[in-house]
């Protein structure tokens, strides 16, 4: 009789505490810690203090976003924002004070230069043309790589390689690899109808180690971390290595640029515009995968 | 005298015993009764929350004013072009390759799925049926994802290699096999039911009448059956319109193109969704979530369809 009993209540305690956990597991949501974030850890030396007002590029998002994240928990005073529009308009609104600090993931065209902004890479970015091992093909230039994703070459033997049509792999459409890519090698829209979609550079680097005639292109980071699955070529006679990147004879690659106006600057802008050049702020920057400039 | 009275006393100790006890029992059948109903109002506050979250954000680009930018509707379901980047946003492809690998996958699907349901209930010996019917059900709990995988390493290097003229396994085909394969243990574990729930009674007629074996399951048992088997395969068909996650990893995903043969690629109502969710911000965002309206849509008629093809069938 007792058991019966205090198992009944045992799972009526248990059940009225499952619904009420349902309920406040739905209705409690947690704030985001999104953009804005003020670090609360130990203490900086110098207390610096301020908002840190970014924004432009969604590619360079991620490495800028983790060096504001470095930089922040270091001077725990700061917070930041980073409004990922795109180069185009951050260089804009860098230009007219909307952001003190606008970042592109592209060199600066000659308008935007114009308008007397100071602008510095601060880190470079690469996208390796990946294929698979077996393929004999170890180099392409520009022009071929343009050809094929435009759909006008369309059968390995007319690059070099065996008598196989080639298999086309993109990004799916909003990526910032791809934008980039597109952009670089020039065949902005032009993507052959039919190539093959997939998301995320882990995916490509998967379907190229498997399928023989196929081509992709990847972030460099993703090349080194399957360099046993995928070969990536030769792009007009350089190596997709960082050295290379850095020397400017790989091509496809992009500088992250940082542009703003000097007298817009605020205490905690300033030390972050120093910051992304010294080690460490280069090294958050390399974290997030990006080349470093120095 | 004293013993009674006792004895009265006993009993109305008892009696107060149980009334207690009766107390606290209504006390918790009501405590039961709500949780039962806020359990209930779960179910159905999501349903309403899911909807309404969809449509919402689904239906803004076909108002007019809204400040993402607008879309016609009819360029969106009859669209052959799926291009964000040069806002063209057509998803009429997709709805053609969605519908073709649901329909292909029924073609295989379900008549194997029926006839091994028949095989395990009526012909099999109780040693083989039971041999069998673990791996069915193995089956139906096998991870989506992990079907997109082996369709990815498997699947789709056979049909380039040994079926697809075009060198290319991502394609119709891949796709079409890996959801008959997904539909299987839904389709078999309830037409075995609907088959086994069939009086003994009509067997032994038919038995009697010197049907043979083949002629008392297929002119018999299966149209005894019948209802029970069909709610088997509209709940496969379900399983195979709503899948994702396996079907990404062989389609392909083309930005643009009705599949013409089955070794074509083919992007999916829900793998667009899916692909490009990461990215997407603003117009191509919503048109997203459009696609989502889309397949809502598409799976409610689906469904109708299904239950009113099904009502006929058993009314008959």
């Amino acid at each position: 009789m007792f058991k019966n009993k205090f198992s009944k209540k045992l799972v009526l305690v248990l059940s009225v505490a499952l619904i009420i956990g349902l309920f406040t597991a739905c209705g409690g949501k947690q704030q985001p810690s999104d953009n804005t974030s003020s670090g609360n850890s130990e203490p900086a030396e110098k207390a610096i203090t301020g908002l840190i007002n970014s924004g432009g590029s969604t590619s360079v998002e991620k490495a800028a976003k983790k060096a504001l994240e470095e930089f922040t928990a270091l001077n725990p005073g700061v917070t930041y924002e980073y409004d990922a529009t795109g180069s185009s308009t951050g260089m804009k609104n860098a230009a007219d004070g909307t952001y003190h600090i606008g970042f592109a993931s592209r060199e600066l065209k000659d308008s935007e230069k114009e308008t007397g902004m100071t602008y510095k890479p601060i880190a470079l970015d690469g996208v390796a043309v990946a294929v698979n091992p077996e393929n004999g093909v170890n180099e392409l230039t520009i022009e071929q790589i343009q050809a094929i994703y435009k759909g006008e070459i369309t059968n390995w033997s007319e690059v070099g390689g065996e008598d196989s049509g080639i298999v086309v792999v993109s990004r799916e459409n909003g990526s910032g690899t791809r934008g980039a890519f597109e952009e670089i090698v020039g065949f902005e829209d032009e993507l052959v109808d039919g190539a093959i979609i997939k998301d995320g550079n882990g995916n490509i680097a998967t379907y190229v180690a498997e399928e023989k005639n196929a081509i992709g292109y990847i972030s460099f980071t993703t090349l080194n971390s399957n360099s046993d699955k995928v070969k990536g070529l030769d792009v007009s006679g350089a190596e997709p290595t960082v050295e290379n990147v850095q020397k400017g004879s790989y091509k496809i690659s992009r500088p992250f640029n940082m542009a703003y106006n000097e007298e817009n600057l605020n205490e905690a802008e300033k030390a972050f515009a120093e910051f992304l050049f010294t080690d460490e702020g280069q090294n958050s920057l390399e974290d997030a995968g990006a080349i470093k400039v120095k | 005298m004293v013993s009674q009275e006792i004895i009265k006393k006993e009993n109305k100790d008892v009696d107060n015993a149980i009334l207690k006890e009766n107390r606290k029992q209504t006390i918790l059948d009501k405590l039961f009764h709500i949780v039962f109903l806020l359990c209930a109002c779960m179910a159905v506050v999501a349903v309403f929350a899911i909807t309404i979250f969809i449509f919402s954000k689904g239906l803004q680009p076909f108002i007019p004013g809204n400040e993402e930018g607008t879309y016609s509707f009819i360029k969106f379901i009859t669209g052959l072009e799926w291009k964000p980047s040069q806002n063209i946003y057509g998803i009429g492809y997709m709805i053609i390759a969605s519908i073709y690998a649901t329909v292909g996958a029924i073609v295989i699907g379900v008549p194997i799925g029926i006839l091994t349901a028949v095989f395990i209930a009526e012909i099999a010996s109780p040693r083989i049926a039971d041999i069998v019917r673990p791996m069915i059900e193995l089956l139906a709990g096998i991870p989506s994802v992990l079907y997109g995988v082996f369709g990815f390493a498997v699947i789709v290097p056979f049909v380039r290699n040994y079926i697809s003229p075009f060198q290319l396994g991502d394609s119709l085909l891949s796709v079409i096999l890996i959801l008959s394969i997904m539909i299987l243990p839904t389709i078999i574990s309830v037409s075995e039911t609907a088959i086994r729930a069939v009086p003994k009674s009509y067997k032994e007629g038919a038995y009697g009448l010197g049907a043979t074996k083949m002629e008392v399951i297929f002119r018999t048992i299966l149209p005894a059956a019948k209802s029970g088997i069909l709610a088997g395969v509209v709940l496969g068909i379900g399983r195979a319109i709503g899948e994702t996650m396996a079907v990404i990893l062989v389609a392909g995903n083309p930005e643009s193109g009705i599949p013409r043969t089955i070794y074509d690629q083919v992007r999916l109502i829900t793998n667009n969704i899916v692909l490009e969710q990461g990215y997407a911000e603003g117009l191509h965002e919503e048109m997203l979530f459009s696609t989502g309206v889309v397949l809502f849509l598409f799976i409610m008629i689906i469904n109708i369809i299904l239950n009113k093809i099904r009502s006929k069938v058993v009314e008959k």
